[in-house]
């Protein structure tokens, strides 16, 4: 199990990790609590910024960033298992 | 037809539903009984899994919150939907690889400790528990204000169909119940939704719509802004509170979600790994689709609320208002005897003033924040049906959510505590019987707090999230993401959690503590955010200083890392 294979999968896993959850802490305690007041500045469509950040925006990103993890991991995982066929070939 | 007739047929169709679907899929075996054998496709699992955590509180309670809360309501927003990225991304997979039956079983395994084992069947129990309660109050007012049964045996019903299905199926039965569940919400929740929309602003799509202009010209959000600070309440879309007590809330809640045991063990049902990711983010969508929904239904009922009744003569109020006062979730008292219901804020010093002057002499209307996605399509004038169908959708909501907590419940006494612990001889059968006695125990127990219940429904589930936060989350984290972590770091951390948490709980709520007391702002929902801060740097501390966990442990660790082979 422990080869330069799964060392370097791991790797690439925590560096998704560590974008993504940047991103998921920025929409939500970010953009919809602590600098709130300065967003309800902007006003867009109807709503004041920070509120829309809060109650609807920050949720549309959540979903997305759980399906782009599913994607980048599809991706890692395919090409692990073929650096570990090809080890084994 | 009348509204209590619309509410027998849509509710004993649903119900035939359910029972229909649960004697299809009974289960044969533990593994069918606990992880519906393993077989779940992961849009199938999704779907239950948002039924399953979308609960009472979420379908009954959570616009009737933000309608009172206005911005500060974002807090459940945020939490109850964030904690699925920490899910997707930080356990699922992982716990999926592992592929065991329960979260005690991983924490069993991975501290190499049956005292590690049992601390995590004491939380699992007890956050189960918490949470279940608020799930048999909901059921309670649903169906005493709508088939005009009492609450106590309004519980009682939702009980006995609990106790039908949960028993019968285990987890096979209640992931296709729960998949019909969610239709039944989703529908329920957003056919009033669409219909209030359109007809305030004249967007049928109510996430546009909140953002909408009324027929009068000004922004939605603009005029409950205005209807608010008129009657001395806060401002509705600002914050108005300290920032601290909201981030710690929030993140109590998004932690809690990812460490509730009844929701992971949902992601230990799909085949593979990479579903157990997809199965998250379908999840969070079935989810996202409610909650983007409800702070519309908030925004819209609160400006109803007002415009209907405030300084209204209580002759002339429409029908709902005295259907609601019967239950006593609504409650008026005409204090200055002028015959009109004044709703303001009599807490506020400028506004006392002011009504002094209007020849007010206090708040006269008491609204339970629970009824108010129940009332919306009353208040809105919205046909019968509709409103039967809000009725059928809350309680698919209380019933799904009960139903999958009450699993977690048996599985910990039939698995964790019999099988793996107090009894490892016993066949699959016996542990099967057990699994159904004990889920007949928890449903009975659940009911007893239901009608005495220790808070208002979204409250009592608050707390299962902060004892979730400070332990689970911490030690399933540091299990897949640390090798260093051993059994001594992982115990002490969840007791010193749990201890921490309940302890702040228990003082604040029962034994007279008052909000200046608070750690810095903190509020009891809040606090298992710092629960979980002190189990981390416990767990962590205490590692350093005890034994490394043996080899096989390292070996466990890397291979719930490695995604399968494909070939």
């Amino acid at each position: 199990m422990e080869n330069a294979h799964s060392k370097a999968y791991w790797r690439t896993n925590l560096k998704y990790l560590a974008i993504l959850l940047s991103i998921w802490f920025i929409v939500s305690y970010g953009c919809g609590i602590l600098l709130v007041e300065e967003l309800n500045q902007i006003e867009i469509g109807g709503f004041k910024l920070g509120f829309w950040f809060a109650q609807q925006g920050a949720i549309y990103v959540f979903v997305v960033l759980i399906f782009v993890y599913v994607r980048l991991m599809n991706k890692l995982d395919k090409s692990f298992s073929e650096a570990s066929n090809e080890d084994l070939q | 037809m009348s509204i209590q007739t619309w509410s027998f047929i849509i509710v004993g169709v649903t119900f035939a539903l359910y029972i229909y679907v649960a004697i299809k899929s009974r289960a044969g075996n533990t593994s069918e009984f606990y992880v519906a054998g393993k077989g779940v496709h992961p849009v199938v699992n999704g779907m239950a899994t948002a039924a399953d955590w979308m609960s009472a509180a979420s379908f009954i309670s959570m616009a009737g919150l933000i309608a009172f809360m206005g911005y500060q309501g974002s807090q459940y927003l945020l939490g109850w939907t964030g904690g699925y990225v920490l899910l997707a991304l930080l356990l699922a997979p992982y716990l999926r690889k592992f592929g065991k039956f329960t979260v005690p079983d991983f924490i069993g395994d991975r501290y190499y400790s049956q005292t590690a084992r049992v601390v995590a069947v004491v939380c699992a129990l007890f956050v189960s528990f918490t949470y279940v309660v608020g799930q048999m109050k909901g059921v309670g007012v649903a169906f005493s204000r709508f088939l005009e049964i009492p609450f106590t045996w309004g519980v009682v019903i939702g009980v006995g169909i609990v106790f039908f299905y949960a028993v019968l199926g285990g987890m096979k039965g209640i992931t296709y119940t729960q998949v019909a569940q969610y239709c039944v919400l989703i529908f329920a929740y957003l056919v009033p939704a669409i219909f209030i929309s359109a007809l305030m602003v004249g967007n049928p799509i109510p996430q546009f719509g909140l953002g909408g202009t009324l027929e009068d010209g000004t922004p939605l959000l603009v005029k409950l802004d205005q209807l608010c600070v008129d009657l001395g309440f806060n401002e509705y879309t600002t914050s108005h509170r300290g920032k601290m007590d909201l981030f710690f809330v929030t993140a109590a809640l998004m932690l809690g979600t990812a460490g509730l045991p009844h929701v992971i063990v949902r992601f230990f049902t799909v085949k593979r790994v990479t579903d157990a990711r997809k199965s998250a983010g379908w999840a969070l969508l079935f989810i996202a689709i409610l909650y983007t929904t409800a702070p519309a239904i908030a925004a819209f009922a609160r400006t109803n609320l007002i415009e209907t009744v405030n300084n209204q003569p209580y002759t002339e109020l429409p029908g709902w208002f005295e259907n609601w006062e019967q239950t006593g979730l609504l409650q008026f008292n005409d204090l200055n005897g002028d015959g009109n219901v004044q709703y303001y804020n009599d807490a506020n010093p400028e506004m006392i003033k002011t009504a002094d002057e209007l020849g007010w002499s206090g708040n006269e209307l008491v609204v339970d924040r629970d009824i108010m996605v129940l009332a919306n399509p009353e208040i809105a004038k919205l046909p019968n049906w509709v409103i039967a169908l809000v009725v059928a959708g809350g309680l698919a909501a209380a019933l799904s959510t009960a139903a999958g907590l009450l699993l977690v419940i048996s599985s910990s006494v039939s698995h964790d505590l019999m099988k793996k612990w107090l009894m490892p001889d016993i066949s699959d059968k016996t542990e099967l019987r057990i699994a159904r006695i004990a889920i007949a125990v928890a449903v009975v127990v659940a009911g007893y707090f239901g009608i005495n219940p220790p808070g208002f429904v979204a409250e009592v589930v608050a707390w299962a999230f902060g004892m979730a936060a400070a332990t689970f989350f911490p030690a399933i984290l540091l299990g897949i993401f640390t090798k260093r972590m051993n059994m001594y770091g992982a115990i002490s951390g969840m007791a010193v959690g749990l201890a921490f948490t309940g302890i702040y709980i228990v003082y604040f709520k029962y034994m007279g503590g008052t909000p200046d007391q608070y750690i810095w702002g903190i509020s009891p929902e809040g606090i298992g955010t710092l629960g979980m801060i002190i189990n981390f740097v416990v767990a962590i501390a205490i590692s350093r200083f005890t034994p490394p966990p043996p080899a096989h442990i390292s070996d466990l660790i890397d291979y719930v890392r490695t995604p399968e082979s494909t070939h």
